[in-house]
């Protein structure tokens, strides 16, 4: 298997590819995030990585950006058999890595945003600001943009946040610069203004690498594909030999129903009726309805408006036109108390910001919304906390210590039990649940999915917002697909093939219209 | 506000347009509406007003001289003060820093007549920057909140003074004339510990503004993760700013010696809070990143200055303290609505450009570019 690997690796010693990567792993305790990972990325091209979430692509990143350190396998840059254990030698050795939401110094000027620890030097070691001003304003003249070199980082788009990274690195003279799913936050025109900008550097004979859920972007800017799955390496191909049919079977590569026990449910009557729901440049006219003991899938890009809709039911956002009714009864706008109390719960994509109290006990987490039902005279004894936080952790199987544990110490997946226990403590008839397995490992995963599935049999409504195709397809009684704030598709189980949703997800004007 | 946004078609044109004005004209209006400015406008009309009432205040050699003598000290800690804050960090033990050093001087003096008032002044620099040290050493590398471990060292190095001194007092008496003199003596009108506090904070100011590691105290301030990230030496760039306030507060003990002559063990305390609260008015976003040391100096010459001018003024004591307060929230208030209109201004400056509300024209470049590639997906 080797062997066969190496026949398309160039083994010309004149010139060999920027980054080659053998048989690399990397564990985090018991936990095996990457198995056997390889890249290899020639200069002068755009190397696309693909691979669900969780495949192992971020891991093998940030071996290469110096952030986490290989168990085996092979890292060579330039021909060079290299081996860092830090972001600082990574970045002396070449490489640039540009994550979706970059860190910069907000209160920083843009310029020394750029230069900041190797500022340019005047006289006397003094630091020369001009000189930076115009080697800022030369380096956003080379990427064909024009950033104000004296503004500070603070307010600035996230799109512009990444031009100045990609600044940074070009300052740095970064022959890879690696691209952490750069577009997932952008607009359409600044989708385009990075791929500009992107291939000016393949054309200077720079190697970039880029990480991208949308084939879309990956066909129209890429030159190469390597596609990973459960940490390991699938394939390379040319992007011009391969078809989107060829992608999505290569990175799902296995019977999607295999991971998801999907059980079969008893579907009721209606219990979410949503009808034209419009916010004014956010999403229009957005109708549906998820019935009990449904499983409704909401699938998009990121950015195309799910979680924004998911909001606007439950309360948090306001809304133009349109309503919202629970069984029977309306739910009223910007009311997420009123939405609690009439059986909806809302489990939000970032847990740890809006669904958990990280520095607080798994049981005062659970007790935390059902507070004033366990409150006796006002007063919550922990004994009442205790019990019924038992009852749920129990039941949802959450693994910890004890239940005076901090939220914080706990995984991501039990994490996310915490939340889910928290919000079925209220006995709701909905569930909306924002990316229930994102930042979970595989294992947990399918426990989170058996339990969604399980709650759904036992007559609860789910909408399930989801990123991951397979989780999807596996997961939900029908898919609803969103693009730019349209519904565009409504599919059955059956009909709900990965080709339809990426369709209506990527083309959803052609669709709607 | 120039909100000239030209239209420029191009996909890969400005979000950011840069600004029309000069960089001189640029200059020009930064520092008239800077903070630094502002506030020395209310110190001018706390002086002038004080003055109006009782012209002893300023057209008095005696008058003059406290005008500049007496903030020097808070001067000097706020100095070190707003270095610390600038990296989202905060030194309180600097009173009882000021304390110990201050008896230090004193006992070295009442000890060892023999030793010159250069090492004295050595002795104090850097016994305040040991001090400095410890609480740097944990709160870079202990990863503890500088609040509580400085809140930590307050007292312990209090209680050391406390030990140390018990009820003894060092006098006048104790030490050489030619050190009390500095106290009093003036060159040129301007007393001599002022010209000290003034070069300390030049050569901060400098510092800051001109060496690469003065900017990254306000990288590390403005976002520690990411000043991680850029690989920058953070742990040690913290600890060297409690290692300058310490060494300033330790400064600041030797000049309190000579300034009153008088040494107990209760000398400084309190002082944590003015030089907080100076830097706090001068412009120094309490969570780092942002302001200078420039602005903390003429914090602590104007909450001096108020202090003195407020009774000649005929204002009651009760609201003295309350207008000290009253500046403090002013400052922090002020800064939160300057803060929020600038990141509006600066979002908007973004959002009016020309990509955020392109329509569709007809035959435009970028909207063809994106459906071919869409099409080929």
């Amino acid at each position: 298997m080797v062997s066969e690997q190496r026949t398309d690796v160039p083994e010309t010693p004149a010139d060999p590819p920027v980054l080659v990567m053998e048989h690399v792993s990397k564990a985090f305790g018991p936990v095996v995030a990457l198995k056997s990972g390889r890249l290899v990325v020639d200069a002068g091209s755009i190397h696309a990585l693909v691979g669900e979430n969780g495949a192992g692509k971020s891991t093998l990143i940030k071996i290469v950006a110096g952030v986490h350190r290989r168990d085996g396998g092979e890292l060579r840059l330039g021909g060079q058999s290299v081996d860092f254990s830090s972001t600082a030698e990574s970045k002396a050795a070449g490489v640039a890595v540009i994550y979706q939401e970059p860190t910069l110094f907000p209160d920083l000027s843009v310029t020394e945003n750029i230069f900041m620890g190797r500022q340019l030097l005047g006289r006397g070691g003094r630091i020369d600001r001009a000189a930076m001003y115009a080697e800022a304003e030369r380096l956003f003249r080379g990427l064909g943009v024009t950033i104000d070199p004296r503004r500070p980082a603070l307010g600035l788009s996230i799109a512009d946040q990444q031009i100045i990274e990609i600044a940074k690195a070009i300052s740095l003279d970064a022959r890879l610069l690696i691209m952490d799913e750069p577009t997932a936050a952008l607009s359409g025109v600044e989708v385009e203004r990075l791929f500009t900008v992107a291939r000016r550097l393949r054309d200077e004979g720079r190697a970039l690498v880029f990480i991208s859920h949308r084939f879309d972007e990956v066909f129209d800017l890429c030159d190469t594909v390597t596609v990973m799955r459960d940490g390991e390496y699938v394939d390379s191909r040319s992007v011009a030999d391969v078809t989107v049919e060829e992608l999505v079977s290569l990175m799902v590569g296995r019977e999607v129903t295999d991971l998801f026990p999907k059980l079969p449910a008893q579907i009721g009557d209606p219990v979410l009726e949503v009808d034209g729901l419009t916010s004014a440049g956010v999403f229009h006219d957005v109708t549906f309805s998820v019935r009990a003991g449904e499983i409704v899938g909401l699938a998009g890009l990121v950015g195309a408006g799910r979680s924004e809709i998911a909001r606007a039911v439950f309360g948090v956002d306001g809304y133009d036109s349109g309503t919202v009714t629970l069984q029977g009864g309306p739910v009223p706008q910007r009311d997420p108390g009123a939405a609690i109390r009439a059986g909806m719960a809302l489990i939000p994509e970032d847990r740890r910001k809006q669904g958990l109290v990280t520095e607080a006990s798994v049981a005062r987490n659970v007790a935390g919304v059902i507070r004033s039902h366990l409150a006796k005279a006002g007063l919550l004894t922990q004994s009442a906390e205790n019990a019924a936080a038992r009852d749920w952790a129990a039941r949802l199987d959450v693994k910890t210590s004890s239940l005076d544990a901090l939220a914080r110490t706990m995984s991501g997946g039990n994490q996310q039990k915490v939340v889910i226990a928290k919000w079925l403590a209220t006995k709701p008839t909905l569930l909306i649940i924002d990316e229930p397995t994102r930042g979970i490992d595989v294992g947990t995963k399918a426990e989170v999915h058996r339990l969604l599935s399980q709650l759904a049999s036992e007559g609860l409504a789910v909408l399930m917002i989801s990123s991951e195709l397979p989780e999807v397809l596996g997961m939900a009684d029908r898919v609803l697909v969103v693009c730019e704030g349209r519904l565009t598709a409504d599919l059955p189980r059956d009909a709900a093939t990965p080709e339809a949703v990426m369709r209506a997800a990527t083309h959803g004007q052609q669709v709607a219209s | 506000m120039t909100d000239t946004v030209p239209h420029t078609d191009r996909a890969t044109e400005a979000l950011v347009e840069p600004s029309r004005l000069s960089p001189a004209q640029r200059a020009v209006s930064a520092l008239v509406r800077s903070r630094e400015v502002s506030i020395l406008v209310v110190l001018l009309a706390v002086v002038a007003a004080a003055t109006v009432k009782n012209p002893n205040f300023l057209f008095s050699g005696n008058g003059w001289r406290d005008l500049l003598l007496t903030p020097s000290i808070l001067m000097l800690l706020a100095v070190g003060q707003a270095v610390v804050i600038i990296t989202r960090n905060v030194d309180l033990s600097v009173g009882s820093v000021l304390g110990l050093t201050a008896y230090l001087t004193g006992r070295l003096f009442v000890d060892h007549p023999d030793l010159p008032i250069v090492a004295v002044v050595l002795a104090g620099l850097l016994a305040g920057g040991v001090l400095g040290l410890v609480n740097g050493v944990i709160v870079a590398y202990g990863r503890v909140p500088s609040l509580v471990i400085t809140l930590g060292t307050l007292y312990i190095y209090r209680g050391i003074v406390l030990t140390w001194a018990g009820s003894n007092r060092i006098n006048a008496a104790d030490m050489p004339a030619d050190f009390l003199a500095l106290g009093t003596n003036q060159i040129l009108t301007i007393p001599v510990l002022f010209l000290v506090a003034l070069a300390v904070l030049v050569a901060v100011g400098y510092y800051l503004y001109t060496a690469r590691g003065g900017r990254e105290f306000y990288a590390i301030g403005s976002d520690p993760d990411a000043a991680v990230l850029y690989g920058l030496r953070v742990k040690r760039r913290v600890l060297s700013a409690f290692v300058l306030s310490g060494a300033l507060a330790g400064l600041g003990g030797v000049v309190f010696a000579a300034r009153y002559g008088t040494v107990s063990s209760d000398a400084g305390t309190g002082l944590e809070l003015s030089a907080v609260a100076a830097v706090v008015i001068g412009g120094v976003a309490i969570f780092g990143g942002s302001g200078t040391v420039w602005g903390a100096a003429l914090g602590a010459v104007l909450l001096v200055t108020i202090n003195r001018a407020l009774p000649i003024l005929g204002i009651p004591d009760f609201w003295q303290q309350a207008l000290v307060g009253a500046l403090i929230l002013g400052a922090i208030v002020l800064d939160r609505l300057l803060a929020s209109r600038r990141a509006r201004r600066l979002v908007e400056s973004r959002d009016e450009s020309p990509t955020h509300t392109a329509e569709p024209g007809p035959a435009e470049p970028t909207d063809s570019a994106l459906a071919e590639a869409r099409e080929q997906a």
